[in-house]
């Protein structure tokens, strides 16, 4: 029996999930561009204090901005070249962030001391600690939470279980089904370095049973080492952190906690290499595996270096196949939807989706007919028809009566709705108006 | 770029399943026509004129009266004719056709329009137009005609025989019909309820599409079973077991009615309480009312529950122990 969790949905189950136009393409480097606009905010937390002036040469790898606090981490540059301006640009999150523009000399001349080997086995939790944070690794399935944080749990937290999320349950995404075939040897040292730093024994992958080759070859470079492979139901979000860890370790994380409230640390794949890259090989964030799929003549898994124009991305792929309805960064389910090509890729971005008008519908919602659907699929246990229609009125209270704060926007309910309501839609509303209120509570 | 001008922005998800509210609705049409051809079948072609009499009315009555209300018109969604369908198979085979007609206006206008339209009637339409009917045309809505093998004779108004239907029979102590003719629908009553095996195979084509769940059928047909076995007439008879299955119109009422989505609880836990609370509502009016049957008002009355029931019944929250 399939590993899985409670609820759950099979979207775009017609099309395969959209999986099949890249999850059998093998990774392929993009050429850095000529200019590369790199945000100082890509990570959850403080924005990081840029560093270079205009005018500065830059080496590729260098630091051009520092942390800007405990939850922060430094940005690096992409490329060697010169900073031409830092200026707000727009960012996928839909406003202006500061950024470092840098014109790229196409010399990829490297900062010193990059690439240097390191052994990780002389060092201390620590160190290793400090070394990930310094190179600028977060959470690289999209919430980009610094992971230095993550590895530091308070000392009465014991983690004794620490997930390699694989489950890539997003529609369309295969970046990390490609990073476990293609770069398996990088995600398991970057676990085990993950797991020297919290004293975990044994190291669990977690993998969505589609993904049948990247499970045979993981396991077989897993042979002798302390580390289960678990293959998990194809179910969507499977690769939800909440739900990974239950079915995998049958724990819940508690209303309102965090996975280290039972023990539990949930690494994405993609991160490991940025661990691996960072503790093993000094290299700091400055590339990672982006799909491009959807409405593009070369759908394509890229290995992008961080700071990529949209636009240039899409260039290398031969450009759009049909009129762009939308422009999601991200998957389907979850990914945000963007307005112009001038975004980049940042440390979070796992996928580029462009959907043409057959699948990016925004039908008319009617009335609800209270058939249950999002009730059965709502993998949190919540009760969708009820939060909308207190969303909607704006009766917060009573949203949140229904735990609406329990909600991890997956849009299942939306996907399965008949009446084709906007629920994950009203409840991403709700809960920014009751955090609005506790942090005005908070204030007084 | 090319291709590349107006796009549209909105938060996820950005994909949406096919379901829809027609398909579903269509789904539960689909499921009643075995029963409404048996009727045709035993009750002649008639039936099928009233069952087409009163889908067309609701559909025309809910564009009017959308119309009139300005509201937007959306008789697309195919609710109307599904009530109407609904309400068609609740009558007997041989009211005249204005019956059908102001039951379904009532079904629509009363029912569902004033209380906002679809999804937000707080009983099920149809049961209420019958309700509405009996009182008003009690005559008119117990007269039942014998199954001839009708379906050959003209489209008339069958002569109504001082016939009666099983569960009337049962209750005066008379000769019951087989089994047999009770599952196939070869028996008196209304033009969808009296073939069993014809609303069970509709029932399974429901759970099968995923329209309806175990839950309300089940317990409501389970709990009738075990109270009719234990209570009677005759106590701890397992063939007052069968008559009160097969000889009412209590499968259509716990397939079709009961399960009306508006109208019935949304939480699996609520629905086995709304089944049993069917159940026990229905061998009581059965077993100690005024009346042989006791499906509809036994639905009716546990529909206003429901309000209750939903705020009852929730599913578990994933992680429900608050974090310390």
């Amino acid at each position: 029996m399939k590993l899985s969790f409670r609820g759950g949905i099979h979207p775009l189950n017609n099309i395969h999930h959209g999986k099949y136009l890249t999850d059998k393409k093998a990774l392929e480097v993009m050429p850095a561009p000529e200019k590369l606009v790199i945000p100082i905010s890509q990570h959850i937390g403080a924005p990081a204090k840029p560093i270079v002036k205009i005018g500065d040469r830059v080496l590729m790898g260098q630091k051009i901005a520092e942390a800007g606090g405990f939850v922060s981490v430094p940005i690096h540059s992409s490329v060697s070249g010169e900073v031409l301006d830092i200026s707000p640009t727009p960012h996928l999150l839909g406003n202006e962030v500061q950024s470092i523009i840098i014109q790229n000399d196409f010399k990829d001349e490297k900062v010193s001391g990059y690439g240097e080997t390191r052994d990780y086995s002389k060092l201390e939790a620590k160190e290793l600690i400090a070394i990930i944070q310094e190179n600028g690794v977060v959470g690289m399935g999209g919430a980009t939470f610094p992971t230095h944080v993550k590895l530091s749990p308070p000392p009465e937290k014991k983690i004794d279980k620490l997930i390699v999320n694989g489950a890539e349950c997003e529609p369309f995404l295969t970046a990390d089904h490609r990073a476990l075939l293609e770069n398996t040897e990088e995600i398991i040292n970057g676990l085990r370095i993950t797991m020297r730093i919290l004293g975990v024994e044994r190291g669990i992958i977690g993998i969505e049973n589609n993904k049948r080759d990247a499970i045979s070859k993981v396991k077989k470079a897993c042979k002798g080492l302390p580390i289960d492979i678990k293959t998990l139901k194809v179910k969507y979000p499977q690769g939800g952190e909440k739900q990974l860890i239950q079915a995998i370790t049958k724990r819940e994380v508690p209303s309102g906690g965090l996975p280290m409230d039972i023990g539990a640390v949930v690494l994405n794949a993609s991160t490991c290499i940025a661990i691996y890259n960072a503790v093993e090989k000094n290299i700091p964030l400055i590339e990672r595996i982006v799909t491009v799929t959807g409405n593009v003549k070369k759908p394509s898994n890229l290995v992008v270096r961080v700071g990529t124009r949209f636009e240039d991305v899409f260039e290398f792929c031969g450009g759009f196949t049909e009129h762009v309805e939308k422009l999601i960064a991200g998957g389907p389910m979850m990914g945000l939807a963007q307005f112009s090509l001038d975004v980049t890729v940042i440390k979070g971005t796992s996928g580029i989706l462009v959907l043409g008008k057959e699948l990016a519908t925004t039908p008319a919602q009617i009335n609800c007919i209270r058939c249950g659907k999002c009730v059965y699929v709502c993998p949190a246990g919540l009760m969708p028809l009820h939060m909308n229609s207190y969303s909607i009125r704006g009766d917060y209270e009573m949203a949140e009566k229904y735990n609406v704060m329990d909600c991890i926007e997956c849009g299942a309910c939306s996907y399965v709705c008949p009446s084709n309501r906007y629920l994950t839609q009203s409840f991403k509303f709700a809960k920014l108006q009751i955090t609005k209120k506790r942090r005005a509570e908070n204030a007084q | 770029m090319e291709y590349f001008e107006k796009v549209k922005v909105t938060t996820s998800p950005h994909v949406r399943s096919k379901e829809s509210v027609s398909k579903v609705m269509t789904d539960v049409m689909i499921a009643l026509i075995p029963a409404t051809l048996v009727g045709v079948y035993f009750f002649g072609l008639y039936s099928l004129l009233i069952v087409l009499t009163c889908m067309v009315s609701a559909v025309v009555v809910e564009a009017v009266t959308q119309k009139l209300l300005k509201r937007k018109i959306t008789v697309g969604d195919m609710s109307a004719a599904l009530t109407g369908m609904l309400l068609g198979m609740n009558l007997p085979p041989t009211v005249p056709l204005w019956i059908p007609a102001i039951g379904a206006g009532f079904a629509i206008v009363i029912v569902k329009q004033i209380f906002g339209g679809l999804g937000q009637n707080f009983m099920n339409p149809a049961l209420g137009a019958r309700a509405f009917l009996v009182a008003s045309w009690p005559a008119l809505l117990m007269a039942w005609s014998g199954p001839k093998g009708g379906f050959f004779a003209s489209i008339a108004v069958p002569d109504a025989v001082s016939g009666a239907t099983p569960l009337a029979l049962l209750r005066a102590g008379e000769t019951m019909p087989s089994f047999w003719d009770m599952a196939i629908g070869n028996t008196m009553g209304t033009i969808g309820e009296a073939s069993a095996i014809a609303l069970v195979i509709g029932g399974i084509y429901l759970l099968l599409r995923k329209v309806i769940t175990w839950h309300i059928p089940v317990m409501y047909i389970a709990t009738v079973a075990v109270l009719s076995f234990l209570l009677g007439p005759n106590s701890f008879d397992i063939a007052s077991v069968g008559y009160h299955v097969l000889g009412g119109g209590l499968l259509l009422g716990a397939i079709y009615m009961a399960t009306d989505y508006s109208s019935a609880p949304v939480d699996n836990k609520g629905k086995i309480l709304f089944g049993v609370g069917c159940g026990l509502l229905t061998a009581v009016f059965r077993l100690f009312g005024a009346s042989a049957e006791g499906v509809s008002y036994a639905i009716l009355i546990m529909n206003l529950t429901v309000p209750l029931i939903d705020r009852a019944f929730k599913p578990r929250l994933f992680g429900e122990v608050k974090a310390k």
